[in-house]
């Protein structure tokens, strides 16, 4: 076997200076060329446990007991020049969002030439040259003077996402440690990123931490995964092992939680969400939301108990858990409401402009009465814009027709007749901007209801309690404000109000993109159940095309302003026609290959 | 929280999320210590009142100005003399009958200094007020019209705002002559452009917010947005900037009439009374020194109050992720 | 044309609007407010023979519009009327005020803005420590003070109660060259530091802070940049280009700030030759003054606007 890279001992990150605990007990050991995936969901730690194995934390955290050794060296008990050539040296680091990483002021070339400068890398600056050279090769980059040049705003997001890989590889680590170096990518560009550093890795036999919040990125990438919740590994063990045998509850609700392309699969998310530091309960830190629980779970903090040699996990009931067979069958099958029903809402020759730039060309879509269209794009594909244009929020020019039940729909909201603007609603993507900071729930779901109907008291109460109940939150939400919630229970929020209003049509604009992917599931459940209980007409706009399977009854691709492909959601995944779709297929990341292997 | 934070035309909200939401959130070194679910504080400006006060700057600065306020307030009722007798010689050094002397005409420093606080007070406050209310209307029409209106009010407000303060009541002043009413409506004039940048500032980044968009898909009247859904989300940095205004407001009042243009003689007003007595500053200096240090200690305290505002404002953006 | 030229024409274009709205203000606040000009300058004793005398001397017998033009035009090619007062040219009576106060807005800008630039980045850097918690606290307190305030405290302190180093107030010798005579612009320009300064310190405190807690600020810190790499040439460049603007506009204010410093002073500056003309309503000379120090404020915050795109790559470049 060849050498340890890496080695971490009971690391412990506390908040700076209350001393609550960020992260505790985590412990892992990376050998040469070996790549971990460290996976968790927001508020679980793993950032900050990433940039500890630089010993480094922001403002306002602090590490606080533990040991991290890289090649050889205890990185805690360095000095500070010690320190600063290891950074960047023997250990480095990518960070998540490339464009504000990159310093705005300086030109790339720049960037990257201080790096070997400082580390002494090279003798002269002709060989740092040809160094650059070779790395911008490497990241597939051009080297030519002129793009060396370039100001970091002058390159795209996967651009400069590759100049930062090609920093972290510029003086040939030991180890490299990516927090979420993808997060912000396109699926394409993403795929492109990951498998750029897949081949640095292995042929330069460096250890590599890839901290991620999906599990979906690292099932072809990692050799090992470690699960973390609320601040500790919860699970670690060999990629294929914990996919096939994953034995804690929370890695198996998030397995059934993560929607995959091939097989019609309803998604099932767990309930409740992840708890922040300084919130997290006694015992067991997953327990509230665990099926598994029993008495100990809430007492009891479970140690690290191996299943195999290199599979640990931490849980009372593991040997139960794992006993249960498949991971998949976990989710029930659901059919969804689909088939010739008639067309609600007509969008024809739509042309959008953003500003003076064309943004969408010429589109038409029909949505059917009941069904659920998918709209699936990346980024810049038009996708939101189409969904604002339905919903009358677009500000800027368009040219073509919306009819709704055979009628032209006027341009803004507020120009529409009140009963077609009820007709319509709108969920945001971002359920911590689209709910009114100051107001109640109450008064936010109130607002609707004020405008749309002339309810008496009594009759409100009513109707806030029914919504409520049918986006599955309890009464006593009414009187908190929207800082109080979940992202989760927010989103439901959202989705109520636009409930209140009793609407046929539903758009909903990315609405999962801003949850972890368990609660996704959970939202994405209770549309389907809409659905099926209310009759929505629903225009589900999302980029993740493994997404569509789980809800939609008919799916648009939309590429550069267009749709390039149109039909059935199984056809469209299973055959599809364009070029665009077959690459957005093969692009996007699955577990499916990891579930199913062997 | 936003593991799938899309970029391009689409991706309207602000850089203000971005930050290390991983671990804990949009409240990184507020989370230290969680405030408990029943200790949310509603209305906007209660909660910044009590954020700011758990900052010792606020209190300090709330002690200066209440005693500077109170001794305004009821000075007039504790002076031993009335601002306009004379007691004795002019200068006369301070003694048992004339605590802090005489002025340059002989009256009673001590009996003027108690008379003296409400104009500047109440002047400035008034002042101040014009321009919050001048200035908050423009931002939030700048800011929620957009485009031709946008434009046009910033460019005429560029205008008053390429004046000095004092320039512009001067430049009034020449002719239409020095009257309390016109000095009190052109401070509050020149404060407006300065607070109509702000409001307009933050009423373009609440007006992106998509609550404010779902609002609009609602149907709701464009006045009722922008006063029933913006305004309560921007009083933070409203009231610190009427904080701010009121501090140079102050220093404006007291700076006019201490050139001369402010309350005329034989009126009580600090400003004045550093005007008439500062030939006599060597002789005299309590006529001069204490108006001077009242007024010093007023600003001070409002500006250290302010800045316990900008403070836990901070705080509280963070909380909420408002605006 | 380029288009960094095709910007800074505009917003050249743009000053000059501004400059134009402002000369109507200037003139509108004088002349064409709606009372009688000639029987305000000279009062309500004036014979009619005098006040005739003074409207035809000022054009107030034509239409607004018409006196505005002809003001403009004047002001246009250098000729700013005669002084109601002294009876002679206002360009010449106020020339040698405009060097006066000039010096000592400059010795005040000249010592301000590097000191100023150099306590705010400090503090920045030192957050939270006592030398910050000096600086901030300082400065909190200074901004917070009227000039006149920090001006008699100064008198106090520096020229009668306590030391007796320099005068309280000016006497210039007009024989002699301004530079010879420093002794006298020390206490005025003393103030004027006082004042502007803490604004500065403030806003680079401010974005060096932020600065510091940026992302690209860790990521040099995590590629293993050395502290003088990390701050000289990653921080500090970022964070002094919002303090452009803020030291323009505290230069424009400098040129209004002189009207109280001047007079409290006794300075031969035109703030005090501004003070003069208001009393005296010299009509003329008020609105050369006014046009002149607005005129300024239009000009530093071109400049610094200007400079603001030119060393920031993102604006620079992104005209393209």
């Amino acid at each position: 076997m060849s050498r340890i890279a890496l080695t971490v001992r009971d690391l412990r990150i506390e908040l700076d200076p209350s001393g609550i605990e960020i992260d505790s007990e985590v412990s892992f050991e990376l050998h040469e060329g070996e790549v971990l995936g460290l996976v968790g969901e927001s508020a679980s730690g793993k950032t900050t446990a990433a940039t500890a194995l630089l010993n480094f934390q922001r403002r306002g955290a602090r590490i606080a007991g533990g040991s991290v050794n890289v090649a050889g060296r205890e990185v805690f008990a360095l000095g500070k020049s010690q320190l600063r050539h290891l950074r960047g040296g023997e250990i480095s680091y990518v960070p998540q969002d490339p464009g504000s990483a990159l310093n705005p002021a300086l030109r790339i070339g720049t960037q990257l030439r201080e790096v070997l400068e400082e580390h002494g890398f090279g003798s002269s600056d002709a060989e740092r040259r040809d160094r650059v050279d070779e790395m911008m090769a490497e990241v597939l980059l051009p080297s030519d003077k002129e793009f060396l040049r370039r100001y970091p705003h002058q390159l795209s997001g996967g651009q400069q996402q590759r100049v930062v890989l090609g920093m972290a590889f510029a003086c040939r680590p030991k180890v490299i440690v990516l927090d979420e170096p993808t997060t912000g990518l396109d699926v394409t560009t993403q795929a492109h990123v990951l498998s750029t550093l897949r081949d640095l890795a292995r042929a330069h036999g460096v250890a590599a931490v890839y901290v991620t919040h999906d599990l979906a990125v690292v099932a072809e990438l990692a050799d090992r995964i470690a699960v973390m919740y609320a601040g500790r590994i919860v699970e670690l063990g060999p990629s294929h092992e914990l996919f096939r045998g994953a034995s804690h509850p929370y890695t198996r609700g998030l397995l059934a939680a993560i929607p995959v392309i091939e097989g019609r699969r309803a998604l099932k998310g767990i309930p409740g969400y992840a708890p922040r530091p300084g919130r997290r309960p006694v015992g067991c830190a997953f327990q509230p939301r665990c099926s598994y629980a029993v008495e100990r779970c809430e007492t009891e903090m479970p140690p690290e108990t191996t299943v195999s040699q290199s599979h640990l996990v931490r849980c009372w009931r593991a040997a139960e858990v794992s006993a249960v067979v498949s991971v998949a069958s976990d989710a029930n099958e659901s059919a969804l409401v689909g088939g010739d029903q008639e067309a609600l809402l007509q969008v024809k020759n739509l042309t959008a402009w953003y500003g003076s730039r064309e943004i969408l060309h010429d589109v038409d879509i029909t949505l059917r009465a009941h069904e659920c269209l998918a709209v699936v794009g990346e980024s810049g594909s038009g996708k939101t814009t189409l969904s604002r244009c339905i919903a009358g929020l677009h500000a800027f020019k368009m040219t073509g027709d919306i009819e709704f039940q055979g009628a032209p729909l006027a341009r803004h909201a507020r120009s529409r007749p009140v009963p077609i603007r009820r007709s319509i609603q709108y969920v945001f993507q971002n359920p911590y901007s689209s709910l009114h900071p100051r107001k109640t729930i109450a008064q936010i779901l109130k607002q609707p209801l004020d405008i749309f109907f002339d309810l008496d008291r009594d009759q409100r109460e009513e109707r806030l309690a029914e919504l409520l109940e049918l986006v599955s939150l309890e009464g006593s939400l009414l009187r908190r404000y929207p800082d109080q919630l979940s992202g989760g229970e927010r989103q439901r929020v959202a989705i109520a109000r636009a409930l209140a209003a009793d609407p046929t049509v539903l758009v909903c604009d990315e609405v999962t993109s801003w949850l972890d992917v368990s609660v996704q599931a959970s939202i994405v459940e209770l549309l389907v159940r809409l659905q099926r209980e209310i009759g929505l007409c629903m225009l589900f706009v999302t980029h993740n095309l493994a997404l569509i399977r789980s809800i939609a009854f008919e799916a648009a691709v939309m590429s550069e302003g267009r749709v390039v492909e149109y039909g059935p959601t199984d056809d469209v995944l299973a055959n599809p026609r364009a070029q665009y779709t077959r690459s957005l297929l093969a692009d996007t990341p699955t577990i499916k290959g990891a579930l199913s292997e062997g | 929280m936003s593991p799938e934070r899309k970029k391009g035309p689409q991706a309207l909200h602000g850089p203000g999320l971005e930050l290390s939401e991983e671990v804990i959130g949009p409240g990184f070194e507020n989370v230290s210590a969680p405030r408990a679910q029943g200790d949310k504080r509603r209305s906007e400006w209660v909660q910044l009142a009590h954020d700011a006060l758990g900052y010792r700057r606020t209190k300090i600065g709330l002690v200066l100005v209440l005693f500077v306020a109170v001794l305004a307030i009821l000075g007039p009722l504790l002076a031993p003399y009335t601002p306009y007798e004379f007691t004795g010689l002019p200068y006369a050094q301070p003694g048992s009958d004339a605590v802090l002397g005489t002025d340059h005409l002989g009256r009673d420093v001590l009996s003027r200094v108690l008379y003296g606080g409400r104009s500047v007070l109440l002047l400035a406050f008034a002042a101040t007020a014009i321009g919050s209310f001048l200035g908050v209307t423009f931002g939030l029409v700048a800011g929620y019209t957009r485009d031709a209106v946008d434009d046009t009010v910033m460019r005429l407000l560029d205008v008053v705002l390429a004046f000095p303060q004092i320039v512009l009541v001067l430049l009034f002043v020449s002719i239409l002559g020095p009257k309390v009413w016109l000095i009190v409506l052109i401070v509050g004039l020149t404060h407006s452009p300065r607070i109509a940048r702000v409001t307009r500032g933050a009423t373009l980044e609440v007006r992106e917010r998509d609550f404010i968009k779902a609002a609009e898909a609602l149907g709701v009247s464009r006045i009722r947005i922008a006063i029933g859904e913006i305004l309560p989300t921007i009083t933070s940095p409203l009231l610190v900037e009427f904080g701010l205004r009121l501090t140079y407001s102050i220093g404006l009042i007291a700076a006019l009439s201490f050139l001369g243009f402010g309350l005329q003689p034989p009126a009580a007003d600090w400003g004045l009374m550093i005007n008439e007595n500062r030939i006599g500053l060597i002789v005299q200096p309590y006529a001069v020194f204490v108006p001077v240090a009242l007024i010093a200690v007023l600003t001070i305290g409002t500006n250290l109050v302010t800045d316990g505002m900008a403070r836990a404002m901070i705080g509280i953006e963070r909380d909420t992720g408002a605006a | 044309m380029p288009p960094l030229l095709k910007v800074i024409l505009r917003r050249t274009l743009l000053g000059l609007l501004t400059l134009l709205l402002v000369s109507g203000v200037v003139f509108a606040a004088t002349q064409a407010l709606p009372s009688d000009t000639a029987r305000a300058i000279l009062g309500r004793e004036a014979t009619p023979e005098r006040l005739a005398a003074l409207r035809e001397q000022l054009d107030l017998n034509r239409p607004a519009i018409v006196q505005y033009g002809s003001w403009l035009g004047g002001v246009a090619t250098g000729d700013l009327g005669d002084s109601l007062v002294a009876k002679q040219p206002v360009t010449a009576l106020i020339s040698g005020r405009v060097k006066n106060s000039a010096a000592l807005v400059l010795l005040a800008a000249l010592i301000s803005v590097p000191l100023a630039l150099l306590l705010g980045s400090l503090s920045g850097l030192l957050r939270d420590r006592g030398f910050d918690t000096v600086v901030s606290l300082g400065s909190l307190t200074l901004a917070a003070l009227p000039e006149f305030v920090v001006g008699i405290l100064l008198i106090l302190l520096l020229a009668t109660q306590v030391f007796h180093i320099f005068p309280a107030v000016t006497l210039l010798d007009p024989e002699s060259s301004i530079l010879a005579q420093l002794k006298m612009l020390v206490l005025p320009s003393l103030t004027l530091v006082l004042a502007v300064a803490p604004y500065i310190v403030r806003t680079l405190r401010a974005s060096m802070i932020e600065v510091l807690e940026s992302d690209y600020i860790q990521m040099a810190r995590l590629k293993g940049m050395s502290e003088r790499t990390v701050l000289g040439r990653h921080a500090l460049p970022n964070a002094i280009v919002p303090a452009i603007q803020v030291i323009a506009l505290n230069l424009a204010w400098l040129a209004g700030g002189v009207v109280v410093v001047e007079y409290l002073f006794n300075y031969p500056g035109i703030g005090s030759a501004l003070m003069d003309a208001v009393s005296n309503r010299d009509l003329p000379v008020i609105q050369a003054i006014t046009l002149l120090i607005a005129g300024l404020y239009v000009i530093f915050n071109l400049v610094a606007d200007i400079l603001t795109i030119l060393v920031s790559p993102r604006l620079r470049t992104g005209l393209q």
